[in-house]
């Protein structure tokens, strides 16, 4: 709804400039798709041409369906992703209440200590990582890769959530403690609800580069029973022949599920803080 | 042994001292209010008795029983914040009863102490609605609701009014002192506004800077301040401060209520202009600008007319005056 205040060429300028960049940002995404579903002969031809009856063409999609393993290779994301979110975000938010809400010593040291990683990338521990997992017997499983998206990602968890955590009324906590509520009830029934819109924040920001991640798939569990999908689609990228069809696809059909988790994410950021818990 | 009972208690957040020792004794039955400016402690004090924050030293005692480690919940008291605080995903009655639920009372005793308290305030109507379909007054009544659900040793409330505008907090003041003589309970009040302490107290707690100030009745306060801040803070508008020996008095100065300071046309011990009037019908505050004592209010019952800049004279009435040292503390005798 337009406010009076604001005046249309204002309004129309905004606009423009979010239509710009949403065809900008969306622009490789609609190549990626149309071209998935082109004979290979149309996609070198007419890169940005739309299919059409002469060169619609699902070969593509039938190579990537028919390489039996693809769909594990998908359960396999799928699982690592989930998992490890629910993992950041059940830590992250009980670390963030903990760094919060009580007085200790080091409480400061402590919260700064758990924001650390976000100025320091865990690749530079990759190989330490590896010489941990080597040493727990964990290398091609997918809880290694659960374990150290978990790592990745708490940081930013923390952060974000504690900060957000600081603005949940101290006097709803301490009615709850009159009450006879335990801290956890405190925590899972009170705070986490009113902090919901932050956690999909966090889970949006943390789901990406956990899907993308190519690293260390690699690294830590290339074996073909634990292969995530950015992991699978390399096999179609040769040094010499590369079999773009299968790429597109493969492609295309990894961006369905996050899409799917982060309109289920999004609808909490958009819904907002439960009113009425306080004035 | 009182209900309540306080021996030196202090509290300090790291280096800050924010109690700095108070002892009290709270009778059984008694309304009690904590009143000082903003920041003074009271709060703080509240939540130690409550036990939502430890004391540093000194003991706390409910009914004769030292509570220092014991938990909130099981302090046998309620509490009723300024900002409600109700639990968002519960309804009124969840809200009501979840006290008694977690103590582990059976439903059917937990449905009739709800109903009990409910038709106390007249609640029943919204007992199935949510928090968030409530107005602020109905929030505050529930959140007292609340409270008398458990039928604490203690109900402590930590500004209750301040989030209520002017009509609605005048007709919940008057609902809690009812509740008081209904319940016959111990209650401790926490406020900043020296007309509902004055209004609801048996008796009041003056604090200034974590220590108190002085304790008594709201008449004992008024008419018998210890110091100048209580001299200054009971009372509305504010008593005057003048240098006493200017009027030849001894002490430093010299307290004189604004209904007490006599303004004349003619004569008088204190000359001064006009600088302001207020016209509030039942009464006229005349503001007068003073060489010696500065800006001085008088107080007069019904309508008067004075100009801005008219020159007056002030006369303070004799015997209804206070006398305080240099130390701000009150001279007798
Ligand atoms: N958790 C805390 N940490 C540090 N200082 C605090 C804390 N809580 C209160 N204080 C300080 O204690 C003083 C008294 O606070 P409070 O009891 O809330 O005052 P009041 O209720 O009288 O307005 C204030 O100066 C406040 O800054
Ligand atoms: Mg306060």
């Amino acid at each position: 709804m337009a406010k009076a205040r604001q005046s249309l060429p204002r309004t129309a300028a905004a606009h423009a400039i979010l239509i710009a960049y949403t065809v900008i940002a969306l622009f490789p995404v609609f190549v990626v798709l149309i071209n998935s579903l082109k004979s290979r002969r149309a996609i070198f031809a007419h890169p940005l041409a739309l299919p059409g009856p002469g060169t619609f063409d699902l070969i593509g999609f039938q190579t990537v369906l028919n390489q039996g393993d693809f769909l594990l290779y998908f359960w396999n994301s799928l699982v690592v992703t989930v998992v490890s979110l629910a993992f950041v975000l059940l830590f992250g938010a009980m670390a963030a209440f903990a760094v919060s809400e009580y007085r200790f010593r080091g409480n400061l040291l402590l919260g700064l200590y758990l924001a650390l990683g976000i100025m320091i990338p865990i690749r530079l521990g990759t190989v330490a990582i590896l010489q941990m997992m080597v040493a727990a017997h964990l290398v091609n499983t997918l809880l290694a890769l659960i374990l150290v998206y978990t790592a990745q990602g708490l940081p930013l968890a923390v952060f974000i959530l504690s900060e957000f955590m600081k603005t949940v009324s101290a006097d709803l906590k301490n009615a709850g403690r009159i009450d006879g509520l335990s801290e956890y009830r405190i925590f899972f029934r009170l705070v986490l609800p009113l902090v919901r819109p932050a956690m999909a924040t966090v889970a949006v920001f943390s789901m990406i580069p956990i899907w993308n991640d190519l690293w260390f798939p690699l690294i830590l569990a290339p074996a073909e029973a634990t292969k995530t999908i950015t992991l699978g689609a390399q096999v179609f990228l040769g040094q010499f022949v590369t079999n773009w069809n299968a790429v597109l696809a493969s492609l295309s059909l990894a961006i369905l599920p996050v899409l799917v988790l982060y309109v289920l994410f999004s609808r909490q950021l958009i819904r907002g803080i439960t009113a009425g818990a306080v004035k | 042994m009182g209900a309540l009972t306080l021996s030196a208690v202090t509290k300090s957040f790291g280096t800050v001292d924010v109690i700095k020792g108070v002892d009290l004794e709270v009778q059984d039955g008694e309304f009690c209010v904590f009143v000082g400016p903003s920041g003074c402690g009271k709060s703080t004090l509240l939540r130690m008795i409550a036990g939502l924050e430890d004391v540093t030293a000194g003991d706390v005692r409910i009914d004769g029983v030292r509570v220092n480690l014991t938990p909130p919940a099981q302090r046998e008291i309620a509490m009723v914040f300024q900002s409600y605080a109700l639990y968002p995903h519960l309804s009124v009655r969840d809200n009501m009863g979840l006290a008694l639920k977690q103590a582990g009372v059976a439903r059917p005793e937990v449905g009739a102490a709800v109903a009990r308290a409910s038709a106390m305030l007249s609640l029943d109507p919204l007992l199935e609605r949510r928090p968030a379909e409530l107005s602020g007054g109905q929030r505050q009544r529930v959140a007292i609701g609340r409270a008398i659900v458990r039928r604490p040793k203690l109900f402590l409330f930590d500004e209750p009014l301040s989030n209520l505008d002017a009509a609605l907090r005048v007709h919940t003041r008057i609902e809690i002192a009812r509740l008081h003589r209904e319940l016959n309970a111990t209650m401790i009040y926490v406020t900043h506004d020296q007309v509902e302490a004055m209004t609801l107290a048996d008796r009041i707690v003056v604090l200034n800077a974590g220590r108190i100030a002085q304790v008594g009745a709201p008449m004992e306060l008024y008419n018998d301040p210890a110091n100048t801040f209580v001299a200054g803070f009971i009372g509305s508008p504010q008593m005057n401060f003048l240098k006493a020996g200017a009027l030849g008095r001894r002490g430093e100065t010299l307290g004189i209520r604004p209904e007490h300071l006599q303004i004349s046309r003619e004569a008088g011990q204190i000359g001064g202009t006009i600088s302001h009037v207020e016209h509030l019908g039942g009464e006229t505050n005349v503001y007068v600008h003073t060489e010696v004592h500065g800006l001085l209010t008088v107080r007069l019952f019904g309508e008067h007319r004075f100009a801005v800049a008219e020159t007056v004279w002030l006369t303070p009435e004799a015997g209804r005056s206070f006398l305080f040292d240099a130390a701000g503390e009150r001279l007798r005798g």
